[in-house]
């Protein structure tokens, strides 16, 4: 079980918070404690919005084994509305419905089950964005 | 610095090993290399290894392949540095040699994958990504290509089948190699069927789950003649990390670290890529094998494919990548694989490669071994002395 | 005795959401499995929602809570309650509302707490909410009935258990789009449905199902709620009724005097089935929906075990400048892909490894 890092990143998985460099500007995701773009250590937390459009995408058919359970699943690196790409696990999405440039928008999903008895880990993924 | 050579080459066939454990597999591979040098002992031992602790309960292998190799009192060191440890470690001999601390030094790759469950040995490899930012979500090394490889596609315009060209040819060579995991020919329908990993990867883009040890003894050039071993010149052993994350880079299909430590090499060797002989790619997975060729100014941004396509690449092309089947054909036992590269393109500037797989007129040939998902490479060019 | 429950404080919901998941199981794919599709002509509803393998009750509160939130654009960190009403929260022991109030960013300064009431979960959580904040004990509070509502294999609650419900912010009066004109709680022990502790799958109690649980205490709470506020049917431009069926709140509302257009909006069993605790509300909200200000609507929820709560609200004209704040009921009711039984026995754990 790996609560300490589950309780760790709450505010990542939860609420997309990465850092904005108060030197520079760039902002990060993950959360850095020196900027890379200007070697600052003056970073502020920054939440991301959770809007972005897909930059690539994959279908898992093959998966590491706490993960096994869960295939055939999609994940993608999504390009967010401030700049950076994030990693992240596609939802509510068929392997023939993504492409390349589509709107997708941050849910909280299970990520997965740590067994039958461990924490149920929560967390972002992005779905194609709802029409209204 | 002094300039280093290679006097000595082992390895052990790669397979799944399951009667041998590490310590034999990397004594087997490290005693060929020392009488291959004509060499009595070493100074010092760089064991090159990513997964001996989650997979085989076994660290500190620097003093326990010292000591099972009959050195039980010199300096031993694990070097890690995921699928780049193996260059990664042949890398810290070369400069203890080079400083003049070491007067004769080994570097060893060794690893075993199948002590355990293959599941269990996906997870433990899944560990040279962020683990907390890309493993733990649900991301495979697998995944992590799959993604470079989608967008590869997209920008440039490839389908599934313009890929066919890397594995096809890693198993072509690979029949010819006593050592390699897979000795036999695959065709492009196979490739096409192959089931699916990480779409648009499948099983045949993907090199294999194997065991296997390689090793390397170096001494200072100008020592060469101590020894009855063939020497090859390291004209060349650099290495440069990228961010962790695929996601942190500035473009994902550009291998940073591969430019970074490839134009260091040239200009360490005093060279030109259009100098190489022959190439020992990384092809852990098609994709890489492309964006490794690319990043080496080898070929413009996109165009691997193509060159691959045109038979550029084959053992009678014009720039022969993968000569002994790569990590597709050979097999890739992750700490290993880079002294492997370096033993095969050793073998090919002493003329020694087995007939089907000896390039004409060897000068320069140049491996380049990628941990991760490319945050560590190390690449390295030996010359004809 | 005055029967009504009031605030001290006038009080209402500042903001409103609904969720309900992307996938729908006909009721001709468990016909056609279990019964040969004998039954096909009295399937007790079209097609049910069904979670995503990666949603519960928990993911699901989150986003209709979402949607509340930017219905009432108060700033999370005034909630001072999140309660979450359900019968399948995904822990046994840990509350549902603490999860679902860090990511919403209501935490620390907060009671989080579970409720269960079989199908009244969510209305119970309204009326805790209610008195939370009319009591002055703090500005806003989160109410929430949601539910992945799980039916045995084979059994007529298979038809129909289905996954989906709505969330509310309740706050003061002067903020709200839908006034609190006053409630009532009718509650008795009656055990026509119940599920054991460790049990997977509820059990009914033979026919107790209509007439003494869901009609008699539907009945009970509407009716002495409109004595109570001198109200007459006529006076209502919507009712919605707790929906385990398309049978039952239709029967319910002739019984009761109401005519078919003022259940139409709010009735969505048909096409998503029994949300259990998110039933009601999740009707609820599709009325808000369609709403005009100066609309009076009565919310009635029917909890196994057995009780029902029920609401008058008067909507207010704020309710014209949220609504477009969040998706409508109705995007979510037809943002639906149909899978078949096999996919819907895999994500719902309906195959047993060991």
């Amino acid at each position: 079980m790996d609560i300490p890092r589950y309780w760790r990143l709450r505010n990542q998985r939860y609420r997309l918070e990465g850092t904005e460099c108060i030197e520079c500007g760039q902002r990060n995701f993950p959360p850095r404690c020196i900027c890379p773009h200007c070697k600052s250590d003056s970073l502020k937390s920054f939440r991301f919005s959770g809007r972005g459009t897909v930059y690539s995408f994959s279908t898992i058919y093959q998966a590491l084994d706490t993960f096994d359970k869960d295939i055939p699943y999609s994940i993608a690196l999504v390009k967010l509305d401030e700049g950076p790409l994030i990693t992240t696990q596609l939802a509510d999405v068929g392997p023939d419905e993504i492409q390349i440039g589509q709107p997708v928008e941050m849910v909280i999903r299970k990520i997965y089950e740590d067994g039958e008895n461990g924490p149920i880990q929560y967390g972002y993924k992005f779905r194609p964005a709802l029409k209204e | 610095m002094r300039q280093t050579a290679i006097i000595g080459i082992g390895q052990t066939p790669v397979r799944e090993h399951w009667d041998y454990p590490i310590r034999q597999l990397a004594v087997q591979a490290l005693w060929a290399a020392i009488k291959d040098a004509g060499a009595k002992h070493i100074e010092g031992l760089f064991v090159g290894n990513m997964l001996s602790g989650a997979l085989a309960e076994q660290e500190h292998l620097g003093a326990l392949i010292a000591d099972y190799a009959g050195f039980p009192c010199i300096e031993a060191v694990k070097v890690e540095a995921a699928c780049a440890s193996g260059a990664a470690a042949v890398r810290q001999a070369v400069l203890a040699v080079a400083s003049g601390h070491l007067e004769i030094a080994a570097a060893v790759g060794v690893e075993k994958l199948t002590e355990f469950s293959g599941k269990f040995s996906g997870k433990a490899l899944a560990t040279a990504a962020d683990a907390d930012y890309e493993a733990s979500i649900g991301l495979s090394f697998a995944a992590l290509n799959a993604l470079m490889m989608q967008r590869y596609m997209y920008e440039y315009g490839y389908s599934k089948e313009d890929f066919a060209p890397f594995p096809v040819l890693a198993h072509q060579n690979a029949q010819y190699n006593p050592n390699a995991m897979f000795r036999y020919p695959i065709t492009k329908e196979q490739y096409l069927k192959a089931k699916p990993i990480a779409d648009p990867i499948n099983l045949l883009d993907s090199s294999p789950i194997s065991d296997g040890a390689a090793a390397l003894v170096i001494v200072p050039l100008k020592n060469i003649q101590s020894f009855g071993g063939s020497a090859v010149k390291i004209s060349a052993c650099e290495i440069a990390t990228d961010t962790i994350g695929l996601d942190n880079r500035e473009n994902p299909i550009v291998l940073k670290a591969a430019q970074k430590s490839a134009q260091a090499a040239y200009k360490t060797a005093g060279i030109q890529p259009r100098d190489i002989s022959l190439f020992e790619a990384h092809d852990a997975f098609s994709i890489i094998t492309a964006l490794s060729v690319e990043a080496s100014g080898f070929a413009n941004a996109g165009k691997a494919p193509k060159l691959a396509a045109d038979g550029v690449f084959n053992i009678n092309g014009r720039l022969p990548i993968s000569t002994f089947g790569g990590l597709k054909g050979r097999g890739h036992p992750v700490g290993a694989t880079g002294v492997y590269q370096l033993v095969e393109a050793a073998k090919q500037v002493r003329g020694t490669a087995p007939d089907k797989l000896q390039v004409d007129d060897v000068r320069l040939a140049m491996t380049q071994n990628i941990g991760g998902s490319g945050a560590t490479v190390v690449t390295s060019i030996l010359e004809k002395i | 005795m005055s029967k009504i429950m009031k605030p001290i404080r006038k009080t209402g919901i500042i903001g409103y959401g609904a969720y309900i998941p992307k996938y729908r199981l006909p009721a001709s794919e468990i016909s056609n499995l279990w019964r040969d599709g004998q039954d096909k002509d009295f399937l007790p509803i079209k097609q049910k929602s069904v979670p995503g393998p990666d949603e519960d009750t928990i993911t699901m509160s989150i986003e209709a809570s979402q949607n509340a939130l930017k219905r009432a654009g108060t700033d999370p960190q005034k909630i001072r309650a999140v309660w979450v009403g359900s019968e399948s929260h995904p822990y046994a022991v840990k509350p549902s509302g603490t999860v679902v109030s860090q990511i919403l960013g209501i935490v620390p300064d907060t009671v989080a707490g579970d409720f269960e009431f079989a199908c009244k979960a969510g209305t119970e959580a309204i009326q805790a909410a209610t008195a939370f904040v009319g009591s002055g004990m703090g500005e806003y509070a989160l109410a929430v009935g949601m539910d992945t509502a799980q039916g045995k294999p084979g059994d007529a609650l298979e038809y129909t258990a289905a996954a989906g419900g709505a969330a509310f912010i309740m706050g003061p009066a002067e903020e709200a789009v839908a006034v609190l004109e006053g409630s009532y709680s009718y509650v008795t022990d009656t055990p026509d449905f119940f599920r054991r502790a460790h049990q997977k799958y509820p059990e009914h109690g033979n026919r107790f199902t209509g007439d003494l649980a869901y009609f008699h205490h539907i009945f009970n709470a509407v009716t002495t709620l409109m004595e109570e506020l001198n109200l007459q049917t006529s006076d209502f431009a919507q009712a919605v009724f707790h929906q385990p069926n398309v049978k039952f709140p239709r029967k319910k509302a002739k019984d009761l005097n109401f005519t078919a257009k003022q259940i139409k909006e709010g009735l969505l069993v048909d096409f998503v089935g029994n949300t259990y605790a998110g039933a009601s509300v999740l009707g609820f909200t599709a009325a808000l929906d369609k709403a005009n200000p100066g609309d009076r609507i009565l919310l009635a929820s029917f909890g196994s075990g057995a009780g029902s709560d029920a609401f008058s609200f008067i909507v207010t004209d704020k309710i014209e400048k949220v609504r477009d704040r969040a998706p409508s009921t109705r995007s979510y009711v037809h943002r639906e892909e149909k899978i078949e039984y096999a996919r819907y026995a895999r994500w719902r754990n309906k195959i047993v490894m060991h």
